[in-house]
């Protein structure tokens, strides 16, 4: 347990915003440049706007999700890390748990703040900003447990990782996006509970798969 | 010191299409030290992997019994921290006081970001992971690679006393290391 919290630690340090690790506000700049860009893009008519705001937040949410996957365990792999994780008995399962969550945490609760900000910029209301902060929440979580997985599978591929990776994620995400940017067009509370239930899945699955994945390059 | 011991038999390493190695076997026990020798690329790194656990066999088994350290050519030390700070991070997870700081001395780096240290700071760095994880079984690969001859005498040291308490170290180098009673294994000899 004193371990897990060990590695949080470290985890948070290295991902959260600001800190001096390399973790940055860029994703989060990158999200409210979308939001900013696009009335600019789409020309200032009000309703379209409003209308297809929810959306064009959700796309910056998936887009800014994508940018740390790089740093999430390919430096550490090459630093031997995970070697002397795994000589101390500390699976990588375990490693890829804890990653999972200071990588949520250093990505979703800040697009979520930041999408107040951009709410304002594309003008949608207080009800649809509602069901955005809600979706959000449900489906940020699985958004993290997918960048977790494809960080794992790309890990040691030499060059080209990162880009590949961020590809990738997109098919993936698909149903994520349809059903949490689908909740605002319907109003339900159905699309939100169908993007919770996407994200606990992927949630569940991603310390295995990544796990197994860090391995077999570790082992390679 | 536990009880320790490390048992290979029939070991064979393959890489690609190339037989590195195979029908190695060892046998340490408490206080004994053995050292690795051979050209680059016979295959030391892979057999300490092995040793490890961190790499399967072609063929063959590892046996042991007893907490493993291994110290290779990478620190495992968060580039962009302080030493200190990259040092406490394995001392959470170890537990226990840090160990070997000022015999390595290592006082006067503690502030220093790791990206900034030499190969041989980095070494001594490394050394003081490895000493702080208080293992029986030392797994040393290229234990002197970028030291200086004060340095060189200092891990002989360390190591002998690891030793004498009761450790195992298997050494995998091409430079003398001047210990009593190392056996030596030439790699060589085995590949097929």
């Amino acid at each position: 347990m004193s371990a897990a919290l060990a590695l949080l630690r470290r985890d948070l340090a290295r991902l959260l915003p600001g800190t001096q690790g390399g973790g940055t506000l860029l994703p989060l700049l990158f999200f409210l440049a979308v939001a900013m860009l696009y009335p600019f893009a789409i020309g200032p008519n009000p309703t379209l706007l409003a209308g297809t705001g929810g959306g064009v937040i959700w796309v910056a949410a998936l887009l800014a999700a994508i940018l740390p996957l790089d740093r999430l365990f390919a430096p550490d792999l090459e630093a031997g890390m995970f070697d002397q994780w795994a000589l101390r008995g500390l699976s990588e399962e375990l490693v890829v748990t804890v990653r999972l969550i200071a990588h949520w945490l250093s990505f979703g609760p800040f697009v979520m703040l930041a999408a107040l900000p951009a709410s304002a910029l594309v003008g949608i209301d207080g009800a649809t900003l509602r069901v955005v902060e809600l979706g959000l929440l449900a489906g940020t979580p699985g958004l993290a447990a997918i960048g977790i997985i494809i960080a794992a599978v790309t890990v040691g591929l030499r060059g080209g990782g990162a880009a590949l990776a961020g590809l990738l994620v997109i098919p993936l995400a698909v149903p994520l996006l349809i059903f949490g940017a689908g909740a605002l067009s319907t109003g339900g509370e159905g699309g939100l509970a169908l993007t919770a239930a996407i994200s606990l899945v992927l949630v569940a699955m991603a310390p295995f798969a990544g796990g197994a994945a860090i391995r077999a390059a570790r082992e390679g | 010191m536990e009880e320790c011991h490390i048992r290979a038999t029939d070991l064979a390493c393959r890489r690609g299409d190339r037989l590195l190695f195979a029908g190695l076997s060892l046998a340490l026990g408490p206080g004994e030290a053995l050292q690795l020798a051979g050209a680059n690329g016979i295959g030391k790194s892979s057999l300490m992997r092995i040793l490890a656990g961190l790499a399967r066999p072609y063929s063959g088994e590892v046996e042991r019994q007893g907490a493993l350290a291994l110290l290779d050519e990478r620190p495992a030390l968060d580039e962009h921290q302080p030493l200190g700070k990259a040092l406490n991070f394995w001392r959470g997870i170890d537990g226990g006081e840090a160990l070997g700081i000022e015999r390595l001395g290592l006082e006067a780096l503690l502030d220093v970001p790791v990206r900034y240290l030499s190969t041989g700071q980095r070494k001594r760095a490394a050394l003081a992971r490895l000493l702080g994880q208080r293992t029986p079984i030392w797994l040393l690969d290229e234990p002197l690679n970028g030291l200086d001859t004060h340095a060189v005498a200092l891990v002989e040291t360390l190591v002998a006393e690891h030793l004498s308490a009761g450790g195992i170290a298997v050494i995998a180098s091409h430079q003398t290391f001047a210990l009593p009673a190392l056996t030596r294994l030439a790699l060589a000899e085995h590949a097929a």
